[in-house]
Formats: structure tokens, C-alpha cells, sequence
């Protein structure tokens, strides 16, 4: 049960299912962000240990050239390294974003953020609100 | 009914994924790629680090995409960021402690060694461009954590990220012209382990570090920068 | 050995995961969430990936988790946690005043 294949893989399984189901089931904001750098990691640890190999070295040359011993790929090493950089700066550009829907529209909340939206644009158009399973509420805008 | 759909969805993908993982071998990958770079990645790139010769050399223009992404993410945050109003009185939070001033102002020359380090050795050690970016970011980010009251120069940062980005793309661009293709190592491989080896590769990375490094410090500092209560 | 370090690795990731889901202070989540970072990059260095270990520590767990953090300032719910008997109190005498 204990062996080394199946608690990585288990590992980066539950790291991408807890990040995506956080992100379907969450309606906050910015936890939904929190739950896409989870999924990131779970993603990247599953490409790292799919060029794994037992009993290699790290793809770093330290005694001779002529004699290469057996190391790890490092084609999806490189591309986690490209991954890990791009989901920061799609985590702070989804940051950016989050400032902006605040100070807009006051909310976090996905739900009221959608239905302000409507709102908005209901009012730009001049057209009736559709109040279908909308809840009265006064708004004070 | 939208949760009940969504765990639906989940149970799904939880399958998917234990099939998957199940028919994935573990530790013993067919490599081709990693098998050819291998052979012949030292003798091509004359980098001692095969993951710097992968993303500077073979996937080099992989790079600049990257490099692209982020500079559109900072740049982005820049402009959303950017109150608009010339910051009359300083910030309204006080200055931090003697200790953790004296430590920003110790720590400094430090990081921008240790990050300077990691980012020349990048071709030689684990580390590169990257890592030691970040680590320059954080030195330039500290005496802001440390004194709230000094403003960072937007205009130094744009300046230095906007020649490292030039010198990145002015060096593919002469690999273009006189080699025939984008990127291509130019000079000599020199010794294999030595500082001053591996041809371009280090130029490169010292170019993607400064990039990083002060693309990161702008938006660490546009981030910082208190919002206007009253929107 | 390696296997129960692992084990032990792993669950501490799941762990702060589930935490950075489920915490209702967002900055503990934020926290709970630089967890899994940290215990990535020790993964990485047993799986033989010194490059990417280096970068997950510098950018996943230190940078990101700062812009993070940075965000939630500017966002206004910078919020520690307070014992329950002062949020009562601070609630009644809001209530009064």
C-alpha cells in the first residue's frame, strides 16, 4: 500500500481535485483564486513525476562530460519551471482584477457580482430587469 | 442542483485521473527527447545545467513567451492598479520598528549578492534567471515593507525591464541573422563547468533576471500602494 | 523510510489544501495555502529536481503567497483572528451605541 508511486500520485491527484472542486464549489472571489494555485501545484507536481526515473541523478553535469550517468528528463522540468513563473503572474493579474470587481461593485460574492452586472447592464440598455428568482432587495446605488 | 452537478463533476474527474495514474509507469519514463538532450545537449549548449540548456537553448523562444506573459500581467496590473493622483502625504502606515529596520537595511546587500549569485551561476548550479529575479524583487521590495513612506522609482524599474527585455531579443535576433536561426548560441562553449562558459546562455539569463527582478518589484510595489478609500 | 516521509509529506499538503479551502479567515487560508508550496519543493528535491524545487520556493512559496497577502491588504480583509468573547463584546456595544 506504502509504496512511493502511489502516495506521489495520490498526492498530486487530491492536490488537483481539491483546487478544482474549490473552484466550482467556492463563490468567493478570491478563494476561488486560492483553489486555482492549488490546482496549479497538483498539475505541476504530476509533470515533474511523469519524468522521473529511479535511480537517476538531477540533469546537472558535475564530474566529466565524457561519462553522463543515467538522469531524470529535463524536458518537463523545464516546462514546470515556465508553469511555476506564468501562474504567478496569472495569480497576480487575477489579483488585479479582484481589486477592480471591489472597488466596482463592493462585493466579493460571485452571485451578487453577476447580478450586479445585470444590473448594470440592464440599466445601460434601458431594459426591464429580468427578475427571475431574484430576491427583492433595495439597493442602494 | 448546481452543487449536486458539481460533485458529479468531481467524482468524474477523481476517476479520471486514478485510471490515469494508474496506467502511468513511475520512474520509468520512455525518454526521447530527454534521451537525445542528453547525448548531445553538453556538446551543443556547453551548459553544464541540461534544464538552463532545455529552456534557454532548445525551448529559448519559449522563454521570451514566458517573459511576454509576465511582462503583459505586470504591465496589466500596472494600469489597474494605478490611482490615477500624485500621492500628496506619505502612507498612512508608520514606519516599522528600529529592529526590522536595521535588519531591511542589513538584509539588503545580501539578497541582491545572493540573487545576483544564483543568477549568473545559472548555467553551471540549480538556479538561473528566474529564481534569482525573484530574489532580486524581494531585496528591492524590503526597504518599502520596512519604511512605508518611500515610494519606489516607476521609471528606473520600467527602464531597466524594458533593455533587459531588448538585450534578450537583440541577442536571438543576432543568432537570427548570423546563424539562421532565433536564439542560437553564439561564442564560444569555452569549458564545460567554468564561469565563463556555455556561450550566451549566461547573458541571457542575467538579462531574464534583471526582467523579472524589476518587473516583479513594480508590481510588488504597485500592489503596496494604499487605494483611495473613497472610490 | 523515504515511503513514511513521503506519506507524512503528502498529508500535511492535503492537509493545508483542504484548510485553504474550508478556514474562514482568509488570511490563514492564504497561509494554509504557501503550506502546500513549502512541501512541494521538498517533493521536488527527492524527485530529483533541484531547478524547479529552487523555483517553487522562491516564486510559489515566497512571492506568491507576498502577493497574496499584499492583495488581501488592498482588498480590506486583512483580519486576525480575535478570541469570540471581544467579537460578542465589540457586537453589544455596537448594538448599544
Amino acid at each position: 500500500m506504502f509504496d512511493i508511486a502511489s502516495i506521489l500520485f495520490a498526492g498530486a491527484t487530491g492536490l488537483l481535485v481539491i483546487g478544482i472542486g474549490g473552484m466550482v464549489l467556492s463563490e468567493h472571489l478570491y478563494r476561488m483564486l486560492l483553489a486555482l494555485a492549488i490546482a496549479e501545484a497538483g498539475a505541476n507536481l504530476m509533470l515533474v513525476l511523469a519524468g522521473f526515473k529511479w535511480s537517476a541523478s538531477a540533469p546537472i553535469i558535475t564530474v566529466s562530460v565524457e561519462s553522463i550517468p543515467a538522469m531524470v528528463d529535463p524536458v518537463p522540468q523545464a516546462m514546470v519551471l515556465t508553469a511555476i513563473v506564468i501562474g504567478v503572474g496569472v495569480q497576480a493579474l487575477a489579483l488585479t482584477m479582484i481589486i477592480r470587481i471591489r472597488n466596482a461593485y463592493g462585493t466579493l460574492n460571485m452571485r451578487e457580482v453577476k447580478l450586479k452586472m445585470e444590473q448594470e447592464f440592464a440599466d445601460m440598455a434601458d431594459l426591464p430587469i429580468e427578475t427571475r428568482s431574484v430576491p427583492a432587495r433595495n439597493d442602494q446605488s | 442542483m448546481h452543487q449536486f452537478s458539481s460533485f458529479l463533476f468531481l467524482g468524474g474527474f477523481l476517476f479520471f485521473l486514478s485510471v490515469l495514474t494508474g496506467i502511468l509507469p513511475l520512474g520509468d519514463p520512455p525518454m526521447i527527447i530527454g534521451q537525445a538532450i542528453q547525448n548531445h545537449g553538453v556538446s551543443e549548449t556547453g551548459a553544464a545545467n541540461l534544464v538552463t540548456a532545455v529552456v534557454l537553448g532548445y525551448r529559448g523562444i519559449d522563454t521570451l513567451g514566458e517573459l511576454s506573459i509576465l511582462f503583459a500581467a505586470a504591465t496589466a496590473g500596472g494600469l489597474v492598479l494605478a490611482t490615477g493622483k500624485k500621492k500628496t502625504q506619505a502612507s498612512a502606515d508608520e514606519d516599522a520598528g528600529f529592529i526590522v529596520k536595521t535588519a531591511a537595511e542589513l538584509l539588503f546587500p545580501l539578497l541582491v549578492v545572493a540573487g545576483l549569485y544564483i543568477v549568473i551561476h545559472g548555467h553551471l548550479t540549480p538556479g538561473g534567471g528566474f529564481q534569482g529575479g525573484v530574489i532580486l524583487a524581494a531585496a528591492f521590495f524590503l526597504p518599502l515593507l520596512a519604511k512605508p513612506s518611500t515610494t519606489m522609482n516607476h521609471n528606473t524599474m520600467s527602464l531597466v525591464e524594458g533593455f533587459s527585455g531588448a538585450a534578450f531579443i537583440g541577442i536571438g535576433l543576432i543568432g537570427l541573422f548570423n546563424h539562421g536561426a532565433f536564439l542560437q548560441p553564439l561564442l564560444s562553449k569555452g569549458v564545460v563547468g567554468e564561469l565563463f562558459s556555455a556561450g550566451t546562455l549566461p547573458l541571457l539569463y542575467l538579462a531574464v533576471g534583471l526582467k523579472v527582478g524589476a518587473e516583479l518589484a513594480g508590481l510588488l510595489a504597485n500592489l503596496n500602494e494604499e487605494d483611495d478609500e473613497n472610490v | 523510510m523515504i515511503e513514511w516521509l513521503l506519506f507524512v509529506i503528502v498529508m500535511i499538503m492535503l492537509a493545508g489544501a483542504l484548510m485553504a479551502m474550508l478556514m474562514e479567515n482568509l488570511l490563514a487560508a492564504t497561509v494554509a495555502a504557501s503550506i502546500v508550496s513549502l512541501g512541494l519543493t521538498v517533493i521536488f528535491v527527492f524527485l530529483r529536481a533541484p531547478d524547479v524545487a529552487m523555483t517553487e520556493a522562491a516564486v510559489g512559496a515566497g512571492l506568491s503567497s507576498l502577493i497574496l497577502a499584499l492583495g488581501l491588504k488592498r482588498l480590506g480583509l486583512w483580519k486576525l483572528d480575535v478570541p469570540s468573547t471581544a467579537v460578542k463584546a465589540d457586537a453589544q456595544e455596537d448594538g448599544k451605541s
